[in-house]
Order: C-alpha cells, then sequence, then structure tokens
C-alpha cells in the first residue's frame, strides 16, 4: 500500500440512538480509487460523509474517533470546517446544480474562496481555469458555446459531470464520489468513471458504490462495510480473488446483501 | 323480496361511486368559481355605489385634488391615497429586513428546539386582534415616537425633509408604520420560512461540500432559489400592512394632509372609511366619495399584486 492520506481511527457515528458506524480503523491511500462496498444501510454513505464532516448537516448525528488527513484530525476543535472541505471535494449521487450559470457554477468554488482576487482578479484566468476543469470532466465541448445559460437547462448526464467539473475546480486532494453515476444513463455513467480515473493521478478519490461492477472497473483499493462494521480492506485485486472473511465472500458471491 | 345478485350489487355500488365523484367535482367547481368571481362583483358593486360622484367629477381631480371639502362638494383623494402609500411603506421598510433575516435564521441556523419554540410564539403574534396593537400603539409607540424617536431624527436628520419634526404628539406615519410592521412580522416570517426550508438539502450540500460558509450558501445559493417565495411572502406582509385599518386608525393622527415627514399626521384610506363611513350620509355624495375610496384601495391593490406577479414570472421565467 502506499503512503496513506487519510487515516480513519476508531471512528463511531450515531443518528440519534442508532449506531450507525462501529469503531471505523482503515486508511485510504494517496492516488488511488478506493471504493467503499457493501449493502443498503450499512454505513456507506455514512463513512463518506464523516470525511468532510458533512454529517454534522444531519441534525442529530454524533461522531467519536479520529480522521487524520494528513496527520492532522478533521475533527480537531481548532479545524475550520471549510478548509476541510475545500481539501476534501464531494460528488453528490444525484446532481444539484446550483441556481446559475454553467460558468459561475465552476467558478463558484473559486470565487466563494476568493481565489479570484488571488489570481489577480483576472477574469480571462478565471476562464482558462473554468474551461480546464469543464474539459477534465469531459464537458466543454458540450457547453462551450452556453457557458453563460443556466446549469439547469443541462441533462441529467451532462449535470452531474458539470458538478464533477464544481468540484475539480476547488482543486481538492481528496474526491468523495457517493454512487456518483447511480442516477446516470450507462453512456453518462461511463463517462464519470473515465474522468475518475483520467483524475487519479493527482486526486485520491473515494467512490461509495452498490455496485460490484463498477468497483471491479474502479477500484486499486476496497473497504467492505457490513452492518455498520469494517470488515475487510485491502488492495482491490486481493480482496476481490482472495477474500479474508466468509462474509466478504459471500458478498462477492453474492450470496448475501 | 327476492335476493339481489352479486353483480347487481356491484352495478349499484358503482353507480353510486360515479354519482358521488361527478357531484364532489361540480360542487367544488361550483365553489371556486364563487370564489373566484367575488373580486369582480366587489369591483361592480364598489363601481356602482361610486357612480355619482365618478360621473359628475373628472377622475383626474378625484385622485389627485388635495382639497377634501365634502360640505362644499371638493372631494380630492390625493391626500389619503398618499396617506395609504407612506404607511405602508414606512411599514414594509422597518418590517422587511428584520423579518427576512429572521426566517433566514430559523430556516438555516437555529436548532430545532429553539425553532419548535419560536415559531408558536411568532404564529400567536398574527392572532392578536388588530384593535390590541392599536392600543398598544397608543400608550407606547406614539408617546415614544412623540418624546423620543421625533426629537431624535428631528435632530440628527433633521436637514432631510423626510425626518422633520413639526407634529410633537406623536400621533404619525411613523407610529403607525411601526405598529404595522410588528403585525407584519409574523406573516413575512411564516411563510419565507416554509419557503426557504423547502429548497433542497442537497442543493445546500452541493455548496457547504465546496467549502462555502453557511451565510455564502444562504446568499449564493438558498436565497437565488428561494427568491420567488421571499417575494411572495413579501407581498402577502404588504397586502397587510395596506388593508390594515383598525390599529393604523388609532395611532396615525388622521388629518387629511398630504404628508411632507414621516413624523407628519397622515389619513390612510382605510382610515377615511371607517371613520366616516355610516356618519355625515345627509352630506351629497358622501357616500359615494367613500364608496370610490373603496374602489381606489382595491385598484391599487391590483395593480401592486399584478406588478408582483409580472415581476415574478420575469424572474422564474429565466
Amino acid at each position: 500500500m502506499t503512503e496513506p492520506l487519510i487515516e480513519i481511527r476508531d471512528l463511531n457515528v450515531w443518528y440519534g440512538t442508532e449506531h450507525a458506524l462501529k469503531g471505523i480503523t482503515v486508511d485510504i491511500p494517496a492516488r488511488q480509487i478506493t471504493a467503499v462496498i457493501g449493502p443498503s444501510g450499512c454505513g456507506k454513505t455514512t463513512l463518506l460523509r464523516s470525511l468532510n464532516r458533512l454529517l454534522e448537516e444531519t441534525e442529530g448525528t454524533r461522531v467519536t474517533g479520529q480522521v487524520l488527513l494528513d496527520g492532522v484530525n478533521i475533527y480537531d476543535r481548532g479545524v475550520d470546517v471549510t478548509e476541510v472541505r475545500t481539501r476534501v471535494g464531494m460528488l453528490a449521487p444525484k446532481p444539484f446544480p446550483l441556481p446559475m450559470s454553467i460558468y459561475d457554477n465552476v467558478a463558484y468554488g473559486r470565487r466563494i474562496h476568493g481565489l479570484p482576487v488571488l489570481d489577480k482578479g483576472n477574469g480571462r484566468h478565471l476562464d482558462r481555469i473554468v474551461e480546464r476543469y469543464l474539459r477534465a470532466a469531459g464537458l466543454w465541448e458540450e457547453v462551450k458555446d452556453r457557458l453563460h445559460s443556466p446549469a439547469s437547462g443541462l441533462s441529467t448526464g451532462q449535470q452531474q459531470r458539470l458538478c464533477l467539473a464544481r468540484a475539480l475546480a476547488v482543486e481538492p486532494e481528496v474526491l468523495l464520489c457517493d454512487e456518483p453515476t447511480s442516477a446516470l444513463d450507462p453512456i453518462s455513467a461511463q463517462r464519470i468513471e473515465e474522468q475518475l480515473r483520467a483524475i487519479k493521478t493527482e486526486t485520491t478519490i473515494v467512490v461509495v458504490t452498490h455496485s460490484l461492477r463498477q468497483a471491479h472497473r474502479l477500484a486499486d483499493y476496497l473497504i467492505f462495510l457490513w452492518l455498520g462494521e469494517l470488515v475487510e480492506a485491502g488492495p482491490a485485486r486481493q480482496v476481490f480473488q482472495n477474500p479474508r472473511d466468509e462474509r466478504t465472500r459471500a458478498y462477492l458471491a453474492g450470496d448475501i446483501g | 323480496m327476492a335476493w339481489r345478485t352479486r353483480e347487481q350489487v356491484t352495478a349499484v355500488i358503482r353507480q353510486r361511486r360515479r354519482r358521488t365523484d361527478r357531484l364532489a367535482e361540480r360542487l367544488m367547481a361550483a365553489l371556486s368559481a364563487a370564489c373566484v368571481l367575488l373580486v369582480p362583483l366587489i369591483a361592480a358593486a364598489l363601481w356602482l355605489r361610486a357612480w355619482p360622484i365618478l360621473r359628475t367629477r373628472p377622475l383626474g381631480d378625484l385622485l389627485f385634488s388635495t382639497v377634501w371639502r365634502p360640505q362644499q362638494g371638493a372631494f380630492g383623494f390625493f391626500p389619503f391615497i398618499m396617506g395609504t402609500l407612506w404607511v405602508t411603506a414606512v411599514a414594509m421598510v422597518l418590517a422587511v429586513p428584520p423579518s427576512l433575516l429572521t426566517a433566514i435564521y430559523l430556516a438555516e441556523y437555529a436548532p430545532p428546539r429553539l425553532r419548535a419554540v419560536a415559531n408558536p410564539l411568532i404564529d400567536l403574534l398574527a392572532g392578536i386582534p388588530s384593535v390590541v396593537y392599536g392600543v398598544w400603539g397608543v400608550v407606547v409607540v406614539v408617546p415614544l415616537v412623540g418624546q423620543r424617536v421625533g426629537p431624535l431624527l428631528h435632530r440628527w436628520l433633521g436637514v432631510v425633509p423626510l425626518f422633520r419634526q413639526d407634529n410633537p404628539t406623536g400621533y404619525s406615519i411613523l407610529a403607525g408604520g411601526i405598529v404595522l410592521a410588528v403585525m407584519v412580522f409574523p406573516i413575512i416570517i411564516a411563510v419565507a420560512q416554509d419557503v426557504i426550508r423547502a429548497v433542497p438539502q442537497g442543493l445546500r450540500e452541493a455548496s457547504l461540500a465546496l467549502g462555502a460558509t453557511r451565510w455564502q450558501t444562504v446568499r449564493n445559493v438558498v436565497l437565488r432559489r428561494a427568491w420567488a417565495g421571499v417575494m411572495a411572502a413579501i407581498m402577502l406582509g404588504f397586502s397587510r400592512a395596506f388593508g390594515e385599518t383598525m390599529a393604523v386608525l388609532m395611532v396615525v393622527g388622521n388629518i387629511p394632509q398630504v404628508p411632507r415627514s414621516i413624523l407628519d399626521a397622515a389619513y390612510p384610506l382605510t382610515a377615511l372609511i371607517a371613520n366616516n363611513y355610516g356618519e355625515m350620509m345627509s352630506i351629497p355624495l358622501y357616500d359615494a366619495a367613500l364608496m370610490g375610496g373603496a374602489l381606489i384601495l382595491l385598484a391599487i391593490v391590483l395593480v401592486f399584486n399584478v406588478a408582483a406577479r409580472a415581476v415574478l414570472v420575469r424572474w422564474v421565467g429565466s
């Protein structure tokens, strides 16, 4: 395993009285695609949302344990949550384009962080950045002539790629993807997967997925959750071919879940 | 009596169900039609009753003459129209910013427990009879405006005509505006809050997940999405302020003059009608004049509503 970028240590999450994640300890390797698999309701999304502290947006959640990003616990008192989310980006299962133009969606992250000012307030520079990330998300050719029309006019597949461009434009070190293709047609889904593979040389990616086939296609590293517990984690090839735990074997074989 | 077969029974039931369904639809359609027809009916009735004065005076005179001497047959509505507009404007200026901020706070920031306490109390504000607000206005707001706020405004901002105090009584547009503002709060807060909370959580999270602060998210995403609904909330508040009668006439001074300062007294149209209808009816045309006043009120409300709707359609359409 390469150097871990994220180290999760004894992470517990409760929704009210429901114990959703139970003592998770696992490392997530840098610049690889880590897939989190497991049946519905076993805590995959919860694990993902704990990595950018988006769990705090759900009322009644309680978190204990540590999530170390580059050795710093993101749950420490002194850590600014907006800083965490700048370094750890996210792609949601359904695209939520912001109520503004395509261009402004991609520029949004940089603007709220005041980056255009640092970029010398140079409009051209922002133009170039918007173009670069629309290309990175494989959307540029389809939207370059209507950058200033509302993002809501795009198809669902295009919207999801727009959301990818929007997330990438902040230049996060980690990208969390929560079932990123579950709402998409196969063609759009394939394009998203291609883009994820293309950016993993620079970005650490964590993908939650329902689909074992998708995990097969994407994952370098695999985490298997079962009813809130971590059952097995390791290099994808090894886990797929040689699962150590009986439950992992049964799940991969389709006997359970 | 012979037994009915199962088929006969189900046929009867089916027929009855169909008849009830048709009846329900017709009943609801009739009621809806009655509601929709009310506005034109009211307008027509007012028009008929106001006809004697509309026929004998040019519309321009009625709307823009400042002379109100019913005994001499002079019916200029301009002071009353201005009174209504001024009081409403002051009320909205005072009410909109704090109630929107409160709605945003309760919808986006407040913990659920605080929301559970605050909202019933705010709803209660909406249920207080307007005469109670009027009494509060007379006892608290009028002296406050007359003795404290008025002199202060006059001293610091008196160079601007809008804030000159030539009327030390406190019975003024400002007093009316304050009372109305408090009456409008609960409406704007409740409606705006619902509208803001209806913005999908995923949209909020999309912004937050990019590292936006809560305020950036509210300003750039939530409010932009909820804009139309927030405008509707403000329009509802406006209609309430505009049509309110009792609380206003108790504190606004009721002097038929064209106001120049928010510390002047005024005489809104609603107060004119409420104070005088049923009295002094021996004066020729007086009855028709008051009906004309009511018609003007209706027309102004209509104009504002249509304008607001047009703005909404334009913004939401784009």
